[in-house]
């Protein structure tokens, strides 16, 4: 059963088809925004499986076992994440406490092996875009952590499972004021984590020419598409899962409020990343501790006084 | 046909090789990504690596300082890939054909470093946007 759920759903096979599609609407609505037609929905599966078939190419300098493990790492751990989510959003009773904590580690690995994976590679555009990637990790870890932390305090639980099921009982977390702010907080870090246009600067098409995946190509570029991917199904369910009041498959048109949900934060994301110019780094990191943090602790006071 | 032939047919990445053009072509490029023509309708985008590429795009003539550049974009892309030469100077060298700085042309280049490269010609001066979509269509076809 562990293995079906890594495997096929709600973990890689699932992941890949839904974060895929996800990734064809983020395409689609910016070309709609730009006055494009835009992708026909099959456009990311075909980027994809080209990716798959074309050849490999090992930089001179390039560490072999780190540059070569690093997107097979990134993948395994995106589609972890999703398992995690999926499976307790499916059966909140397996949820045990702490996994949310976990959840957020596992969340951070897809970046790491961006880190360790470019810094491999032994070339200039890579190690600036490993050295910018690593600065905006240290950023927004730390407004993301204090929201979940507010999470954390209102439900009086660890666990995911807990989560829903507290909003299950008294009504979801965004329903109240610093609900808002703290929804606010964690979509600003997911557009970091994905690596979108206000804080794409480790990626940077325009001067660094892909940055941390500058030198990345075929499979390995795949993979880590493909883990992006994931992530950009996955980190929109987190934030229902939360904030929102899960996915609650069991009664009748739970499933389908959850996609409107979810259509709704991923044009969100793709709206905010084509309406911003791209922020110089230290640009990102000032807002990220100054800003966003401040936002993040008037919510956790909002919180604690009950508002 | 198999399924990867397929799949690069309908996801062309094209990497831009800017060989010293006098930026003429270069602006009838970027008319393919605006709304009236918009080839990300057919997967067709624009990547900023050589490595990401499916597709080289190459601009002016290839000049003394520029040819080693070249070869070295042509080795770092991932193979398969298609040469486009755009325009009259990539072609065949236009009024810099014979010139002091210009001793060889972009195609003789490329298939001294790889014999069997599918490379692409679409004359004019600049060609129309319509002339590239057509070129691509061939290069496609040639797959």
């Amino acid at each position: 059963m562990v293995v079906f759920n890594y495997l096929v759903f709600p973990g890689f096979l699932f992941a890949t088809v839904a974060g895929l599609l996800t990734w064809w609407l983020d395409r689609k609505v910016t070309a709609r925004v730009h006055y494009r037609v835009g992708p026909p929905w099959f456009q990311t599966f075909a980027d994809v499986m080209k990716l798959m078939g074309k050849e490999v190419i090992l930089p001179e300098n390039a560490k072999r076992t780190g540059f070569l493990l690093a997107p097979i790492v990134a993948l395994a751990a995106a589609a972890m994440a999703s398992t995690m989510i999926g499976v307790y959003n499916w059966n909140t009773g397996i949820s045990f406490s702490g996994d949310l904590i976990v959840f957020w580690y596992i969340l951070a690995i897809p970046s790491i092996m961006l880190i360790v994976g470019s810094a491999a590679a032994g070339t200039p555009l890579s190690s600036v875009g490993s050295s910018r990637e690593m600065k905006l990790l240290l950023a927004y870890e730390v407004p993301f952590i204090i929201v979940l932390a507010m999470v954390i305090f209102q439900a009086q639980t660890l666990s995911l499972g807990g989560i829903i099921k507290y909003q299950a009982a008294h009504g979801s977390i965004i329903a109240s004021l610093s609900g808002v702010l703290g929804f606010i907080v964690v979509l600003l870090c997911v557009q970091a984590k994905m690596g979108f246009v206000p804080f794409d600067a480790p990626e940077a098409e325009t001067e660094l020419g892909g940055g941390i995946l500058y030198d990345y190509s075929g499979a390995a570029l795949g993979a880590f598409k493909l883990a992006k991917a994931m992530l950009f199904y996955t980190l929109p369910i987190f934030m229902i899962t939360i904030f929102w009041g899960g996915v609650q498959i069991g009664n009748g048109l739970g499933i389908l409020w959850a996609v409107l949900k979810y259509i709704l934060i991923v044009v969100l994301i793709t709206l905010i990343r084509n309406t911003n110019p791209r922020l110089r780094i230290d640009q990102a990191v000032k807002f990220f501790w100054g800003k966003l943090t401040i936002l993040a602790i008037i919510a956790f006071i909002l919180n604690v006084i009950g508002l | 046909m198999g399924l990867k032939t397929a799949a690069l047919k309908k996801s062309i990445w094209v990497f831009h090789v800017a060989c010293s053009p006098c930026n003429n072509c270069d602006i009838e490029i970027l008319d393919l990504l605006t709304p009236r023509f918009d080839v990300e309708r057919f997967g067709i985008v624009l990547v900023g690596s050589p490595r990401h590429a499916d597709a080289l795009l190459i601009t002016g003539v290839a000049n003394r300082h520029v040819t080693p550049r070249l070869i070295e974009t042509y080795r770092a892309t991932a193979k398969p890939c298609v040469c486009f030469l755009y325009g009259a100077c990539a072609c065949k060298g236009n009024v810099f054909k014979g010139s002091y700085n210009v001793p060889r042309m972009v195609d003789e280049i490329i298939r001294e470093e790889d014999p069997n490269a599918i490379i692409v010609y679409v004359p004019g001066c600049p060609p129309k946007p319509e002339a590239m979509i057509s070129g691509v269509v061939k290069a496609l076809s040639a797959l």
